[in-house]
């Protein structure tokens, strides 16, 4: 089951690897994570998503990062409403203008941004879910060449008036 | 306000937090604190021979007290010789701080010279740690340190503390912070109150209850709260290895260790039960057996101050977070308050079945002409301290026997690695029990493989004149190693053998120690009378011990609880 946990964290050094270093310490898995300071500057606010065989798995490890003494909230997104983002920046190599106009056909129906371009290269910016950018890269990929891919990670905001506060 | 260095502030932070007793080693990178300490007469420091020994004397220093444990080494090297101690210490929720020295800020990264990243690696196996970039940080980082290693479910802290930090040319205004709160960190320390409704209706209501009490129990200070609950409802009680002492060894009521080297009716009682009420226990691997056949017929209720404890191996079906003795008061409040009793009868029955498989005596054992017997020495032991006794054990079939025949009266009294099963923990661990306890007899039950591992801290006893008794059950060999050779892997005894063990009797005597001999049974109780009256020596016991002898109950590998070899010949039925 792909579960998102959000945790609000003391933004302190050694808070992120105390994390990290827990995932792997109990064989747990990350998938992405993403991590940045929040308004409050002396808080972090960090987006786990894993891959867990049952619900006593996600509880478990949702109590291990809450034993860890910088962490202040943890929380399941994907039980309720919520919303997720991945940021995915892609480089592609075009050549010939058939091509080009392809890619930006393509661009404009995932609502992506060309934010970068050069004599061959597009830089294409895009956000949305995971599977939504996974479809682009394997469309854009059938227009061009790709050149590199960077992914963000998912980010994970509970909808309505649930919030994850210090 | 007071100027103080770094250095004068860490003495002076470990002063005003009420720490009397340090153990460490100094080096380069902690010159600055050792030169404050040396003007300190507040703080008495005991030089260890080996880092790992000064974690386990401050260990066993806050197992035999319940106070936290203070450690001073220097980096790299001094602090790495520190991983095993942290290690032990954690896997028993041990309260330690654990002060290191670093290479100066500005190097690190640089891989200077004895830099190690301690953080780093002590990381899996600390509650938390602190690097201090500024000599200002320290006092605060201390007490964060002492407050964050003893409450909640205790555990040891490390803090890095960089040279520059601690020079003595720079000084800032002191002050101790007097109280402190996280906001990230608040144990739960009472029971949530429609649980502990709960949880009495339970036992009450339960027809066949095992109380089953572990080193959470110790920890929390519950033995007042346990004795009572059992005594009030006739429940029988037994112990993980790291419970022992929470109750006592010779109350009726207590029906042994439980676990792989548990007693028969420890373990039948626990399979059989219809209710297993956990307090401070963890459901180990070294309880449960296979989880799959865990107890088939219980209900599972289950008191502790750390919830990922809690339905991490064996699911709760009543789960309280909270430190034991709280929650114990808790339910004795309220049992009290309505009256609540179980029925007298079915208890009387349950009570009678676990009289049968009392009856059956499995540690029983036949004694042997030639050969002196571990449990022979155990008991002999009991008899001549008259079970008052601190006993601290090594790792192998020696601590299984010690756990076996030496009923502990009292909690703290037991000081084991259980979680670990750290060799070498046994020596270093009686001398920071008897630097606590200076009037208490104190002794060492030691394996000949174990007391190998931290002898040369017999110079730290001739030092400090720390007088324990060593008790070697000498058998030449790694004797558990030998056992599961001789059960699981045809006898083959691949590196089990001791084929060197020195003269214990001359080394002792090399560090000014007296050293005893005893080949024969007769010999050891006079041994042991001798070794008590000494009360101003190190008195080391060598006891040639059958070679042979196995620790018995064993639990049988992928069975259930009942599951057990009970001698060499007789295993129960599965
Ligand atoms: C540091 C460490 N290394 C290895 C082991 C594995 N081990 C467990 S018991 C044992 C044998 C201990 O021998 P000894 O101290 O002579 O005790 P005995 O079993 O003979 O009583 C060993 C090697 C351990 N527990 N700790
Ligand atoms: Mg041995």
């Amino acid at each position: 089951m792909r579960r998102i946990i959000a945790v609000l964290l003391e933004n302190e050094s050694g808070a992120l690897s105390r994390v990290v270093g827990l995932f792997s310490q109990r064989a747990y898995n990350i998938e992405s994570l993403t991590v940045s300071p929040t308004n409050d500057k002396t808080l972090s606010r960090m987006t786990i998503t894993t891959d867990v065989v049952n619900h006593a798995e996600l509880e478990q490890m949702m109590k291990q990062l809450h034993k860890l003494v910088d962490v202040l909230r943890v929380t399941e997104l994907t039980q309720s409403a919520h919303v997720e983002r991945e940021l995915l920046l892609v480089k592609v190599r075009t050549v010939g203008s058939e091509a080009r106009e392809e890619v930006k056909r393509t661009c404009d129906i995932y609502r992506g941004q060309i934010v970068d371009i050069t004599q061959h290269l597009y830089t294409i910016q895009l956000t949305g879910v995971g599977s939504k950018l996974d479809a682009f890269v394997a469309t854009i990929s059938d227009a061009s060449e790709i050149v590199e891919v960077v992914r963000s990670g998912v980010c994970g905001i509970a909808r309505g008036d649930k919030a994850l506060r210090g | 306000m007071e100027m103080l260095s770094g250095a004068e502030m860490v003495v002076r932070s470990l002063q005003d937090e009420g720490i009397e007793h340090i153990f460490g080693y100094p080096g380069g990178s902690v010159l600055d604190i050792y030169d404050a300490i040396f003007q300190s007469d507040k703080i008495e420091h005991y030089l260890v021979r080996h880092e790992q020994a000064a974690v386990h004397m401050a260990d066993a220093y806050s197992r035999s007290t319940g106070k936290v444990g203070c450690v001073l080494v220097t980096a790299g090297p001094g602090a790495t010789n520190c991983i095993t101690g942290i290690a032990t210490a954690y896997m028993d929720s041990i309260p330690l701080v654990v002060l290191s020295g670093q290479v100066p800020t500005f190097w690190i990264g640089d891989d200077a010279f004895q830099e190690t990243d301690m953080i780093g690696v002590s990381r899996p196996i600390v509650k938390h740690s602190f690097s201090c970039r500024t000599a200002e940080e320290i006092p605060m980082a201390i007490k964060k340190a002492f407050y964050i290693a003893s409450t909640g479910r205790p555990g040891p802290v490390v803090i890095e503390l960089p040279k520059d930090v601690q020079n003595p040319l720079n000084k800032f205004p002191y002050e101790y912070p007097e109280n402190i709160s996280l906001r990230s960190y608040n144990p739960t320390l009472s029971g949530h109150k429609g649980q502990i409704k709960r949880a009495v209706a339970a036992l009450v209501n339960a027809r066949k209850p095992v109380l089953y009490v572990g080193g959470g129990a110790i920890i929390a200070n519950a033995s007042k709260q346990v004795l009572e609950l059992a005594e009030k409802l006739n429940l029988p009680v037994t112990n993980t290895l790291m419970g022992l002492g929470s109750f006592p060894g010779e109350h009726k009521q207590f029906i042994g260790m439980l676990g792989m080297h548990g007693t028969y009716e420890a373990n039948n009682s626990m399979h059989n039960a219809d209710l297993i009420f956990s307090c401070g226990a963890r459901f180990d691997d070294r309880v449960t057996n296979n989880v799959d056949k865990f107890c088939p017929n219980a209900k599972i209720m289950h008191i502790d101050i750390d919830p990922t404890s809690i339905s991490k191996n064996i699911h709760a079906d009543l789960p309280i977070v909270g430190s034991v003795e709280v929650v114990l008061q808790q339910m004795l409040d309220l049992i009290e308050e309505t009256q609540a009793t179980n029925d007298s009868e079915s208890i009387n029955a349950w009570w009678d079945q676990i009289n049968k498989w009392r009856a059956k005596d499995c540690l029983a054992y036949k004694t042997s002409d030639t050969h002196i017997k571990p449990q022979q020495v155990i008991q002999c032991l009991y008899k001549v301290t008259k079970g008052d006794a601190i006993v601290t054990s090594d790792v192998g079939q020696h601590q299984m026997v010690a756990a076996q025949y030496y009923p502990f009266k009292e909690p703290r009294q037991w000081i084991n690695s259980g979680g670990a099963g750290t060799m070498g923990f046994g020596l270093p661990a009686a001398m920071g029990c008897k630097i606590a306890f200076p009037d208490r007899p104190v002794v060492c039950v030691t394996g000949d493989g174990s007391i190998q591992m931290n002898i040369q801290e017999l110079s730290t006893c001739m030092q400090y004149n720390i007088p324990l008794v060593i008790l070697l059950l000498n058998n030449r060999s790694l004797g558990m190693v030998k056992q599961w050779q001789k059960m699981f892997y045809g006898g083959r005894q691949s590196h089990s053998y001791m084929d060197s063990v020195p003269d214990f009797v001359k080394l002792s005597e090399a560090y000014n120690h007296i050293g005893i001999k005893v080949d024969k049974i007769e010999e050891l109780e006079p041994a042991l009378i001798r070794a008590f009256e000494l009360k101003d020596r190190v008195v080391f016991i060598d006891v040639a011990i059958d070679p042979e002898e196995h620790v018995y109950p064993m639990q049988i590998k992928s069975g259930s609880m009942e599951d057990m070899y009970l001698s060499k010949t007789e295993k129960t039925d599965a």
